[in-house]
């Protein structure tokens, strides 16, 4: 159990909107991405694709292409000597560049790094390869069924159950009670199977990195990630490199949403720079986004829920099928543990089953598991509500999990803010405002774990008595105007006297990727540990000038002053003077925490929506939007409000557009911006956030991850929406022009 | 391979220089000028990223061959501010918290300076049509239509 961290107090600087440190730059286009960047000699990497779903590789010919001027190196799977033993590095070689088989349309077969694009790309033309086009599989319940396509044999677990197809690579299963026994309880059973889509996490910044790698193994390498730490790891893994003879340098990112936490084509460029012998720079196309890299999964769900007249539920059980991509892994366990966990439930069942199929190797999406967790179960409580003809906040309300509720998937929650979110919700103007014909309004909950993890900060007070704060995550919306507010507040000086900077991994200690939620949380915590350790040494170092017992001194509003009976009576040293002695008092002036954070705060929210249904031609159109989320405690406000809106947004996207569109030749049809439609400014309406603070115990300020949650509700909330609207129950997703038209046609 | 040698104007300032014939606004601007503030987000028209000003214009540079802006006007975000004054968009987008990862940004706001010298009084309608053509995947565009309203509303205030 994390320790209870929290205590209450008056924030100065906590909770208010400052402009964010990194603001101009981004602004006026000074900012650095992960293409930006250029070093002397460089030479343009580009990656030879499968357009197969899955083939034999019987051969590469790259003898032209190594024929042409310009050209420098050409590499394939051969030029990968080391063999990791790990199972997973040894999976991400293999993904990165195909071994004996392409997995799937997409899949790296060879690499070029030429000095010219144009000439990069006339390489990649030259280079002959002979393909063996073996059977494929893209669907996940297909992929499920013996006799399937088998995507690479001896990969199943032994938890699998007889009479499936290898490709179920494992099983889990969640929950308590027995749910046979809460539907004879209730008063009605619905049970419904659903469908949702792949989609991808549509980052607008395509993936892209500078490496260089000489032959004694040093490199160097810019790369945009969620964690450039997990990227020097992975590549020396997967390279048979020392981890730290390679320094990796997080670029400004542009959007990851869980697409980043993974490495497609680093180990590539590191290839190419070391056999080149130059830096190379490797950036993928829009197209190689939408084919290489993970979408998350999409998901075939059986969901049955018994419900009392009152509206208690009495009974719930949920079986999630979830295609992995083409290595074994997946988050079905992930959409098993969270369907359910917002409510309060004595007979709950759960299982999942990953699925691989010939389909890139799915990636994490914002809450990965949790919205294909949610959807089914929120739609059928919807339903459940519609027949009964119940609140579908109150019934809610009367089924939320609270401080001391026994989760569907095992732990015990400590105090949460469903209830909170649910009670906002009702009091909102938007519960009671009128709709109009074809319009109908959908709620619903989400919930999602949030995570802590591997942390260190370094935290440098300067001569001038200004301060360096160094962390290590990469810094997606606004995280370092976050971690200089949480200096600011604890040293107690002004937020300008702060700059808060992303180490490169030969400066900071390891870092867990930007993910879970984890920045705001973990990150926060260590830095506000790491100004605790700085005061401690200034406490002293006033001490010392005093001639005091260290114990007798206090700090505040960024100085140090005398307390208590017997310290005397001194001026207060502030920062600044304290900093411009420390070489006379003992030195330089640094504080750092090193932490695995633990304590995260699970989290919870509500959506609520209004849509119009066109009877015509089955468009969707969202007409108004209200998110309630708890943050613990919104250290920067605009940046908490920026998530709820944002993963509200790739919500709707989901719910009503996007979807990766396979051929029966198993290739992905719509590989562009253009065919996979992410939702523009003119689909959507103003997003309403609702922040509610109900205070983490385990981070000092009460802080919660907020990043994820926002992308769990807005799948079933719109859906309950539109069934509403529509006057009949959707259960696939994408709830596209074409199905909208075809249910109610049906109807 | 033989090169086109370009003449032309970006920010104010002449500027020449050779590209190959395949090669793309966008790619000249990026690889040859340094000018890395328009972004590639697709290559093929679809994100807006790459936005920037041809001869009072809005163009996808990443759709217009590089050769083909001979003698031609061009503005990039680069050239937005004037010295270290922010243009009052970018000022506004600053206060509204219109970005997260900011990949998106300088689009949007060559196409959002675009609109508002066309039509200094849009509604908010007007505003998401005119953006519908610049993907932003982080912020829903709530603040990012806040803040284009608000600048309008500014400057027609300061008018
Ligand atoms: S890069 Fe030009 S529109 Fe996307
Ligand atoms: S702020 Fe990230 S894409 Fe717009």
């Amino acid at each position: 159990m994390p320790k209870d961290e929290y205590q209450s107090r008056d924030f100065k600087v906590v909770g208010t909107r400052p402009i964010r440190p990194d603001g101009i730059d981004k602004v006026t286009g000074k900012a650095r991405y992960g293409a930006d960047i250029t070093a002397p000699g460089m030479l343009w990497g580009a990656i030879l694709r499968s357009p197969h779903a899955h083939a034999r590789i019987r051969g590469i010919d790259t003898s032209k292409a190594r024929a042409i001027k310009g050209v420098k190196a050409v590499i394939t799977r051969d030029d990968f000597t080391y063999q990791p033993e790990d199972s997973d590095m040894a999976d991400i070689l293999d993904n990165c560049m195909a071994g004996e088989t392409a997995r799937y349309d997409g899949h790296a077969v060879a690499a070029v790094a030429a000095t010219s694009k144009s000439i990069a790309r006339a390489a990649l033309a030259a280079i002959e390869v002979d393909y063996e086009v073996l059977p494929h599989v893209t669907d996940v319940d297909e992929a499920m069924k013996p006799g399937a396509p088998v995507i690479e044999s001896g990969r199943q677990q032994e938890n699998v159950p007889k009479g499936y197809s290898e490709n179920v690579t494992g099983r889990s299963q969640y929950g308590h009670g027995d749910p046979e026994e809460g539907f004879k309880q209730a008063d009605l059973v619905i049970k419904r199977s659903f469908k949702t889509a792949a989609t991808h996490q549509g980052y607008i910044e395509p993936h892209a990195c500078l490496a260089t790698l000489g032959s004694d193994g040093q490199g160097d390498l810019w790369v945009c990630t969620q964690g450039h730490y997990m990227v020097r790891n992975v590549c020396a893994g997967v390279l048979g490199l020392d981890a730290g003879q390679l320094r990796v340098t997080a670029s400004e990112i542009g959007g990851g949403f869980g697409g980043k936490t993974h490495v497609w084509m680093e180990p590539t460029a590191l290839m190419l720079a070391r056999k080149s012998g130059k830096p190379v720079k490797l950036m993928m196309s829009r197209d190689e986004v939408f084919r290489a890299t993970g979408p998350t999964a999409s998901s075939s769900v059986d969901v049955k829920i018994g419900m009392t007249k009152d509206g208690k539920i009495t009974g719930a059980a949920a079986t999630y099928r979830l295609q992995a991509g083409a290595y074994p892994g997946g988050i079905a366990f992930l959409s098993a543990m969270c369907g359910f966990a917002p409510y309060d439930l004595e007979n709950v069942r759960t299982e999942g089953f990953e699925v691989m199929t010939n389909r890139p190797k799915a990636a994490a999406y914002r809450a990965p598991g949790a919205p294909m967790g949610a959807y089914p179960v929120e739609s059928v409580i919807d339903e459940l509500c519609q027949k009964l003809d119940l609140d579908p906040l109150d019934a809610r309300l009367k089924n939320a999990a609270r401080e001391g509720t026994k989760s569907s998937y095992g732990p015990t929650y400590p105090a949460i803010g469903l209830e909170a979110t649910l009670k906002a919700a009702q009091s909102h103007p938007h519960w009671t405002a009128p709709l109009g014909p074809n319009q109908g309004r959908g709620v619903a909950c989400g919930f999602w774990f949030n995570f802590g993890g591997d942390t260190c900060v370094s935290l440098m007070v300067n001569p001038d008595g200004t301060v360096s704060l160094s962390e290590g995550n990469p810094d997606i919306g606004g995280s370092r105007a976050s971690m200089s507010m949480m200096a600011a507040e604890e040293l107690g000086v002004p937020l300008d006297q702060v700059r808060t900077i992303i180490a490169d991994t030969a400066s900071l200690g390891q870092n867990e990727v930007t993910d879970g939620s984890r920045v705001t949380f973990a990150v926060g915590l260590a830095t506000i540990k790491a100004a605790r350790h700085a005061v401690e040494i200034m406490k002293e170092r006033a001490a010392m000038t005093w001639g005091i017992d260290p114990e007798a001194v206090d700090w505040r509003d960024g100085a140090a002053h005398p307390a208590g009976p017997n310290a005397g009576k001194f001026p207060p040293m502030t920062i600044k003077e304290i900093a411009a002695i420390a070489s006379n008092t003992g030195g330089p002036i640094a504080g750092h925490h090193e932490v695995n954070a633990e304590g995260a705060g699970v989290s919870f929210a509500t959506h609520m929506v209004d849509t119009e249904v066109d009877p015509e031609t089955g468009a969707v159109k969202v007409l108004r939007y209200t998110v309630f989320q708890d943050a613990g405690k919104a250290v920067h406000p605009d940046y908490v409000e920026g998530q709820f809106q944002g993963g509200a947004a790739q919500g709707i996207g989901w719910a009503i557009n996007e979807e990766y569109i396979y051929g029966d030749d198993g290739r992905l049809q719509n590989a562009g911006f253009l065919d996979y439609r992410i939702p523009v400014a003119s689909d959507l309406p103003m997003i309403e956030p609702v922040i509610l603070e109900i205070p983490n115990p385990g981070h000092p300020y009460g802080v919660r991850g907020v990043g994820e949650t926002s992308i769990v509700p807005p799948l079933a909330a719109i859906a309950n929406s539109v069934s509403r609207a529509a006057g009949v129950r959707l259960t696939s997703l994408p709830m596209s022009p074409p199905k909208v038209l075809a249910a109610l046609k049906a109807e | 391979m033989s090169r086109i040698h370009v003449t032309t104007t970006i920010n104010n300032d002449e500027t020449d220089y050779l590209c190959e014939t395949d090669e793309t606004l966008l790619d000249v601007l990026r690889d040859h000028l340094d000018l890395t503030g328009s972004k590639e987000g697709c290559g093929s028209g679809d994100c807006g990223a790459c936005t920037v000003v041809v001869d009072g214009r809005l163009v996808c540079s990443c759709l217009m061959l590089a050769a083909e802006a001979e003698g031609r006007t061009i503005e990039t975000i680069e050239g937005m501010a004037g010295g270290d004054a922010l243009h009052p968009l970018q000022q506004k987008f600053l206060e509204h918290a219109a970005l997260q990862c900011g990949i998106c940004t300088p689009g949007i706001l060559v196409a959002a300076k675009n609109l508002l010298e066309r039509n200094p009084n849009p509604s908010e309608e007007e505003v998401r049509y005119w953006l519908a053509g610049n993907l932003c995947r982080c912020t829903g565009y709530d603040k990012i239509i806040r803040a284009v309203m608000d600048t309008a509303a500014n400057t027609r205030g300061a008018a």
